[in-house]
């Protein structure tokens, strides 16, 4: 195949004319089946790509096409990829990290947001996106006293469409609950998703730690303020179900740890696990490279490989296959297995950001709490 | 039997209202709304759209009162429908490879002299496989019946005689949709089919499926599993030869030619039809008489509009 950057590279003479018109209404970077164009124009000594691919070295040289100000560099991405990256522009000695100016499609993390090349095939799910048949649901603000962390706690509650006080609906904890609705589109996913059967409608209690990195790093005063003073809170407003398959954790990055952290201190309260690429650092020998805000993650993870316990019925894992925490997730699914419980592990080729929680949650959900879409035709 | 008329999802694009004046009924309908389950009762913008003409027979909330006074039927119920619930997953584990066979050899390609036996047996077995699930669903459902006469018991009788005097103050019947299991097994408690006599029935959605001979659950792409179509039980049988596949736009991958191939091959002689907004099917005493927008799965694996003589 030939790709299209050949054009101006072989072309006798390009003038800023011809580079105009051959980035004009281009989506860039430039995908041509699993191979990648990434494209940058102005002034510069030297360019390099800053990628999120764990694994592969990463600040690959750009190259100019002689007598312009544009560089490219070509890549080889697989099909389906999401691959997170920034621009490393150097000029007189200054060296800019900046998001690809040609490029608007961001994937945002819990730090922020980096340019994301989406490799061909990848299309975001249509399920995440507003469907006018969907009928919404509601969110609404619970705030209380947190003695467990010594602060107001507040929850938002999102109630699925047409909620009845005279039905029993599932709970579901969601870590960084805020974050989910912001970048993940949980409310539009949760109301499409509902509304097609494929879930059942269920209370979502949106949480958010105004100090995740401390909270979410199995800390046992929010899991005290999880199962003592929030859940007892929501049962007590909203017609919630009282077993555990109808109540679960969800969480990523730390809010993953958070989750199995507070299903592993009240085994069997949670039935329903979704754990999206976790931060399950552990160790085998020696001390976590990881950093200090890892030391209370590494000595719950390493308690639990120590000693694997069923703490949930059913668990939903996933993480991107281009994190570097690919190696813990793939390590603690055949954990989880292996103490019980029913186990779904997935991966994707994605990266560490909200987007690739996003795209996995019609499968988690639909696994967790399944709808009656095989019987509902309305 | 004397009118029945099949429609698509009514709650964007509402035709029943003139598919009651096409069939020329005048007066009062009698409503099913028990797919609705709890929701039965918020009926209004159905009893709006024809002209607040509609008596809703309450049928979910009957059943509720019925279990909850005749503990005993309570049971009984409960445990059928646990019995029904793991035949129906022995019977998906079945399907699941009969199925996968039929499926590889009506995509397979070659020397079709070879081919084609295999293929029509293959799918043979996918509807003989069905025939014994349904038989077995009859068996089931029979002794449940024989062993505890729930019409003879006096909660229930009471519950129809009250809808018996509902229905002979209506000159028709409308079924809406919703959970097709919980509508049929409603309708079937409270004797629906035989006790709505000649008068015209309109069902739509879970309400069309519920009054065809066999009711087919169906979804090609699903969040979890493959999608294999499933045949539940059978249904009321107010019009036969055909299987209702409502919402056919969202729920099926009408542009998979095996798929679609398999699903009309496996249901033959029935013609399996998708109704989608808009569309609807006239019977007159079993007869296909008009139609409008329905579109027939074909054994060649197309979707052609359906046409009546």
């Amino acid at each position: 195949m030939t790709l299209a950057i050949r054009e101006l590279v072989e072309a006798p003479e390009l003038s800023p004319r011809r580079i105009d018109e051959f980035l004009a209404g281009r989506k860039c970077p430039i995908v041509e089946g699993s191979t990648v164009t990434f494209v940058y124009r102005g002034p510069a000594d030297a360019v390099f790509l800053q990628h999120w691919i764990y694994g592969l070295p990463s600040a690959q040289p750009f190259s100019r096409i002689d007598g312009s100000d544009l560089w490219y560099l070509i890549q080889e991405i697989p099909v389906r990829s999401r691959v997170e990256y920034k621009l490393e522009v150097e000029q007189q000695d200054v060296v800019r990290l900046i998001r690809d100016p040609l490029n608007q499609e961001l994937a945002h993390d819990p730090f922020g947001a980096n340019s994301v090349c989406q490799g061909a095939e990848y299309a975001d799910p249509e399920w995440a996106d507003p469907d006018p048949e969907a009928r919404r649901g509601t969110v609404e603000p619970l705030a209380f006293r947190s003695r467990a962390l010594g602060r107001d706690e507040e929850v938002t509650v999102y109630l699925p469409a047409r909620f009845r006080p005279t039905r029993t609906y599932p709970l579901l904890v969601a870590h960084d609950g805020i974050d989910y609705l912001r970048f993940s589109r949980l409310q539009t996913v949760l109301d499409n998703l509902i509304h097609r059967g494929e879930v059942a409608p269920l209370v979502v209690a949106l949480t958010q730690s105004p100090a995740r990195l401390r909270e979410y790093a199995a800390d046992d005063r929010h899991a005290r303020m999880v199962v003592e003073e929030m859940v007892p809170r929501l049962e007590e407003k909203y017609p919630l179900a009282k077993d555990a398959a109808g109540r679960g954790l969800m969480g990523a990055s730390f809010g993953a740890v958070a989750a199995l952290h507070v299903a592993a201190r009240h085994p069997e309260l949670f039935g329903r696990l979704l754990l999206q690429s976790g931060s399950f650092a552990f160790t085998d020998i020696g001390p976590s490279p990881r950093g200090p805000a890892f030391e209370p993650v590494v000595e719950f993870v390493n308690g639990f490989r120590e000693k694997p316990m069923r703490v949930a019925e059913r668990v939903f894992v996933s993480c991107g296959v281009y994190e570097s925490l690919i190696y813990e997730n793939r390590s603690l699914a055949p954990l989880l297995q292996k103490s019980g419980m029913e186990v779904r592990y997935v991966e994707a080729w994605d990266g560490h950001n909200w987007e690739n929680w996003r795209d996995r949650l019609r499968e988690g959900l639909s696994f967790l709490f399944p709808g009656p879409l095989w019987m509902f035709y309305e | 039997m004397g009118i029945v008329v099949l429609l698509g999802p009514q709650r964007f694009t509402p035709t029943l209202g003139e598919a009651v004046a096409r069939a020329g009924v005048e007066g009062r309908l009698a409503s099913v709304t028990a797919g609705w389950q709890e929701r039965e009762a918020e009926d209004l913008e159905l009893h709006e759209h024809l002209g607040e003409r509609t008596v809703n027979l309450m049928l979910y909330a009957r059943a509720e009162d019925v279990f909850e006074k005749d503990a005993e039927l309570f049971r009984a119920h409960r445990e059928r429908q646990e019995k029904l619930r793991t035949l129906q997953a022995l019977y998906r584990r079945r399907l699941a490879a009969t199925r996968d066979a039929a499926r590889r050899l009506v995509e397979a390609q070659g020397d079709e002299a070879l081919l084609a036996p295999e293929r029509e047996d293959a799918i043979r077995a996918l509807s003989r496989l069905d025939a014994h699930h349904l038989r077995r669903v009859a068996a089931i459902d029979a002794e449940f019946e024989k062993r505890w006469r729930p019409e003879g018991r006096p909660v229930l009788r009471r519950h129809v005689r009250a809808i018996e005097r509902q229905l002979e103050k209506v000159a028709g019947l409308a079924i809406a949709g919703g959970h097709v299991a919980i509508l049929l097994n409603r309708l079937r408690l409270f004797g629906i089919a035989s006790r709505v006599g000649g008068r015209p029935v309109f069902a739509w959605s879970a309400g069309a499926m519920a009054v065809c001979e066999r009711v087919v659950l169906f979804h090609d792409n699903p969040p979890q599993g493959e999608g294999a179509p499933e045949v539940l039980q059978a249904g009321l049988g107010l019009v036969g030869g055909v299987v209702a596949l409502p919402h056919a736009k969202r729920r099926l991958a009408l542009d998979d030619r095996g798929r679609v191939t398999l699903l009309a091959r496996r249901f033959e002689p029935d013609a399996a039809l998708a109704f989608d907004d808009g569309s609807w099917l006239l019977f007159r005493d079993g007869r296909r008489e008009a139609v409008s927008g329905v579109q027939q799965l074909l054994g060649a694996g197309e979707v052609a509009a359906l046409e009546v003589a």
